[in-house]
């Protein structure tokens, strides 16, 4: 056998850039999302009861069993603890309609997982948002149930039984702003509230973890879009303030577009990607066959991160133009 | 070739080991669109066996006499008579089936499937040979579709070549009979039988570097534990 005796003190390290440590993990930033979704949970409970507390825990639990399952399988490295699955199990959750049929939920968490993220490789490697795939896949199985929305607790009147968007698109009614921006309206479980997702959403750019850049363009993005058209028809086509709170926009623009493996890398493309999901949200609610669009527009969004980032990369200092 | 190939080879490679639809991934359209249901599948994948097989075997009987230049051209006008035959027949005898199957009965014309293998197989080979050749494409194509056509069937619809399997309590899931469903079974298939392959290719490399290995040298390195 052969010796080799290396000196202590000589120790060499290698790893790439960058070598400034952070305190930050990925496991950190995660569960300060689940605590950023705690709002948006409470206004859930009290729009539309505890039962929803029930779909939210089957998705994560059935989203965190899929990812464990799988890692087992592959015999990758368990890295259920790291919260991602946990969190796409919240968000599923959030963004079902209320009172939704829990096996479909399952079903939903499952999907989410295995085809959204782990047939990808896992967690960074996944193209689309593992959470709006889950739903993209069961708005194509049930389109029935996951169009039937539950009346909110403190409805005064039948009319908010549909979501606004829907009452728009079918009915051309448009809906209050007020109650739209606490909750008291049809929706999804978690997205209806605007004040709990804003207060949620507002605590993660505060602290960093989610970037301004991308709320900031979809936000001004569906004003000016939405304000175009309002500018031009105003009884025809809803103001830009109802755009802003109908539906999951505010419930995607914070939680859905910032996920950081599916949005693009530069600050520009920020911006591109900001915008250019402002504008498909608005063709779809205003000229698609959908009354909401934010899920599609995600989607395809979440498609070109790559050519994003391949065409904003910035200049290398130094390099000539 | 150096060496020479069993004509039990040249039939049962289709099934697996080039299967049409998993491994050569020719004739997507019909496997995605056809297998709604079960009985579309058998349907599909007869007729174009039908096809495969005896335009196959005339191509291989005429192939010495056709110039290069012009091969496909032939080899289209052979197949497009053996399609004309497996259409009408269908219209005549299965009219639900042929109604079923809508233009995908006539575009077995350009199926790749059919062109794949004269152009590869039937242009080069003995008559006999291309018929086995034709004959285990076909079983492949046959098994590709009745897998897809039973996963997509069963939970889009609760049945097996229309009986009802699955209990009622579950719901069908509209997305796998819908273009979406058909994707995602594919893309699936395909990927388990690339896995599988794939692991019997590493683990066969494994064994193969194990037999010549020479004996390890062991190199310690000491002093690493501070």
């Amino acid at each position: 056998m052969e010796t080799i005796t290396v000196n202590p003190a000589y120790k060499l390290e290698l790893s790439s850039s960058p070598h400034i440590h952070s305190r930050w993990s990925t496991k950190h930033a995660m569960w300060f999302v689940v605590l950023a979704l705690i709002p948006a949970l409470i206004s859930a409970v009290l729009f539309f009861g505890p039962y929803q507390l029930l779909i939210v825990l089957t998705s994560v639990v059935f989203c965190a069993g899929t990812e464990f399952a799988i890692k087992k399988f592959r015999k990758k490295k368990i890295t259920v603890d790291d919260g991602s699955a946990v969190i796409t199990g919240i968000l599923l959750g959030l963004i079902l309609p209320p009172n939704f049929s829990l096996s479909a939920a399952a079903i939903g968490a499952v999907f989410s997982i295995a085809i959204g993220k782990e047939i990808f490789g896992g967690l960074g490697y996944n193209i689309f948002n593992p959470a709006l795939a889950g739903r993209a896949f069961l708005q194509a199985a049930f389109p029935v149930a996951m169009t039937t929305w539950a009346k909110p607790n403190f409805a005064v009147d039948s009319v908010t039984s549909a979501t606004p968007l829907a009452a728009y698109k079918f009915d051309k009614v448009f809906a209050e702003i007020q109650p739209m921006f606490l909750g008291n309206i049809g929706g999804s479980i978690g997205e209806t509230s605007a004040i709990a997702i804003l207060i949620g959403g507002i605590f993660l750019i505060a602290i960093g973890i989610v970037n301004y850049r991308i709320p900031i363009a979809m936000i001004l993005g569906v004003l000016i879009f939405g304000g175009i058209f309002w500018v031009i028809d105003p009884a025809k086509y809803p103001n830009p303030l109802f755009q802003l709170f109908a539906g999951g926009f505010l419930f995607g623009t914070f939680f859905m577009a910032t996920d950081w493996v599916t949005s693009p890398l530069t600050s520009k493309g920020m911006y591109i990607f900001g915008f250019g999901i402002a504008f498909i949200i608005v063709l779809i609610r205003i000229f698609g066959g959908l009354p909401e669009g934010v899920m599609y527009a995600i989607l395809i969004m979440n498609s070109v991160v790559p050519i994003i980032n391949r065409y904003t990369r910035p200049t290398i200092f130094g390099e000539a133009k | 070739m150096s060496k020479q190939k069993s004509n039990w080879y040249e039939f049962y490679k289709g099934i697996w080991e080039i299967n049409p639809t998993f491994k050569q991934i020719l004739g997507t359209c019909p496997t995605l669109a056809v297998t709604v249901s079960v009985m579309n599948g058998i349907a599909m994948a007869l007729a174009t066996t039908f096809v495969l097989v005896f335009s196959s075997l005339f191509i291989s009987l005429v192939r010495k006499f056709i110039p290069n230049q012009v091969r496909i051209a032939a080899y289209i006008v052979i197949i497009a008579a053996f399609v004309t035959i497996a259409d009408l027949v269908m219209k005549a005898k299965f009219p639900e089936l042929s109604k079923a199957l809508g233009p995908f009965v006539p575009l077995i014309v350009v199926n790749c499937i059919i062109l794949g293998r004269a152009e590869a197989f039937a242009s080069k080979n003995s008559p006999w040979k291309s018929v086995l050749d034709a004959l285990g494409n076909g079983a492949g194509f046959l098994l590709a579709l009745l897998i897809m056509g039973s996963i997509r069937e069963l939970l889009g619809s609760r049945t097996i070549l229309g009986y009802q399997i699955l209990p009622n309590g579950f719901e069908p899931l509209v997305v796998m009979i819908l273009p979406a469903g058909a994707f995602l079974t594919f893309g699936l298939l395909m990927g388990f039988s690339n896995f599988y392959l794939e692991r019997k290719k590493r683990i066969e490399q494994q064994e193969l570097i194990a037999k010549f290995r020479k004996p390890e040298v062991k190199v310690e390195v000491k002093g690493m534990e501070a």
